[in-house]
């Protein structure tokens, strides 16, 4: 099966900042993205938790963005811009999918 | 009733009494927890029958131009608190200015949750309380979050963000705002047959919904206590216990200039003592977003709203008593 190289972005991000990321990808001309929630962890200011809250503070979630290498950079450029203020872990790694022409 | 009774029938009450038991239960390690999506809906549930139960009263007494007064009255306390806050926590304490302006926005805007309690407390002694005090409780969300940003950029040089516009747009249309205000209309426009309606979904089964919200409650602020506490200084700490009574004064002192009944001054009081968390924290990661969120929400949450219920309410309606010269 033929199989192409690709990028998978994945951002770990505060959930009131949700919006303004999905806004960011969607202009940078990202193809497609998933959002899951995040149901706990723990970080800089130790542990957290989604269970009870009801509000979006306190809660995180995961976009994972799968693209064309040669859009990767600028979409992270552009992610960087919104994050550099925000709660969040971004990564990149490669990725081989089996319908490329999709991303 | 005695101040030491309204303390005691309050402290005693299912509902801080499942919200102790929620946060003991934090405390303590417990894996006791409500899912996520169930204490959204307990939330919603709980803004439905507030906010049409309030529209009903209003439909039933009309609307008077005394709402105008206890309106503006309730724009000033958000206006004001957030400036005497963030200029106490500046005296007080070492935090940077960008979070002393975060917490200042939580305490000039208003907790719902707390209003809610308040008016359990209210209808537990006995008293009413004019419905229109739910649209004051809306009106109040927003002045404090425009003063604390104006503060953190002219003293913290907070500079870019959401611009205010967007950002008020975002928090007007809240779920919890429009479920509230919109329950509300709801509940002025059918008046007394859409509570024949719907009172068997909103009447008996909201106290029971309460105290499992509460517990929820409970349960996020002893984890957030247990979590963050440690963050918090002692100045800190004491800022989340004095700062209600400090808002709770100028609200009484406003209040005796205002139309209001004895339940409806201790909501008006509850209103100012209490502190977001909710909508505030959630615009000020946008806003703010260097502002430190383990401190603003820990601080709100654990540390004045416990205080707000258990000893704040009976203070407030003793406040109130006094103004209206039955206590």
């Amino acid at each position: 099966m033929d199989k192409h190289k690709k990028k998978r972005l994945e951002i770990i991000l505060e959930a009131p900042a949700l919006h303004r990321l999905t806004h960011v990808l969607d202009s940078a001309g990202a193809s497609g993205y998933t959002v899951f929630p995040a149901l706990g962890g723990r970080g800089k200011n130790g542990q957290w938790s989604r269970e009870g809250l009801v509000g979006g503070a306190g809660q995180m979630v995961m976009v994972v963005c799968i693209t064309d290498p040669s859009r990767a950079e600028t979409i992270l450029a552009e992610i960087m811009g919104l994050l550099r203020r925000q709660i969040g872990i971004v990564s990149m790694s490669e990725v081989e999918v089996v319908r490329g022409e999709r991303f | 009733m005695l101040p030491i009774d309204l303390a005691v029938a309050n402290l005693v009450s299912p509902m801080v009494l499942f919200f102790a038991l929620g946060f003991a239960a934090a405390l303590a390690r417990s894996d006791l927890s409500v899912p996520e999506a169930i204490a959204k809906g307990m939330a919603l549930y709980l803004m439905l029958a507030i906010g049409f139960k309030g529209g009903v009263e209003v439909n039933k007494g009309g609307l008077n131009l005394g709402i105008l007064a206890v309106a503006g009255a309730g724009i000033f306390l958000s206006a004001a608190i957030p400036l005497i806050g963030f200029a106490l926590l500046r005296l007080t304490t070492r935090l940077p200015a960008i979070d002393a302006a975060a917490i200042a926005a939580h305490y000039g805007s208003i907790s719902i949750v707390t209003f809610v309690a308040g008016t359990e407390a209210v209808k537990l002694a006995g008293w009413g309380f004019e419905g229109h005090m739910i649209a004051i409780a809306a009106i109040m969300e927003t002045p404090a979050i425009i003063v604390a940003l104006l503060l953190a950029r002219r003293y913290g040089g907070a500079s870019g963000g959401e611009p205010i516009g967007a950002l008020l747009r975002e928090i007007g249309l809240n779920g919890s705002i429009v479920m509230l205000v919109g329950s509300f209309l709801i509940g002025a426009i059918t008046g007394p047959k859409g509570m024949a309606m719907i009172e068997p979904f909103i009447g008996a089964p909201f106290r029971g919904i309460l105290c499992l919200f509460l517990l929820d409650m409970g349960l996020v602020a002893g984890r957030g206590l247990r979590e963050g506490g440690k963050l918090l200084s002692l100045p800190v700490i004491a800022f989340g216990l004095y700062m209600p009574l400090v808002s709770a004064s100028l609200a009484a002192l406003t209040a005796t200039a205002l139309p209001l009944s004895q339940g409806g001054t201790t909501l008006l009081i509850t209103l100012a003592a209490s502190a977001s968390y909710i909508a505030v924290p959630a615009a000020m990661r946008l806003a703010l977003p260097e502002a430190r969120p383990a401190i603003y929400l820990t601080l709100s949450l654990a540390i004045t709203f416990p205080f707000n219920l258990t000893l704040g309410l009976p203070l407030y309606m003793l406040m109130a008593a006094r103004i209206s010269g039955g206590g």
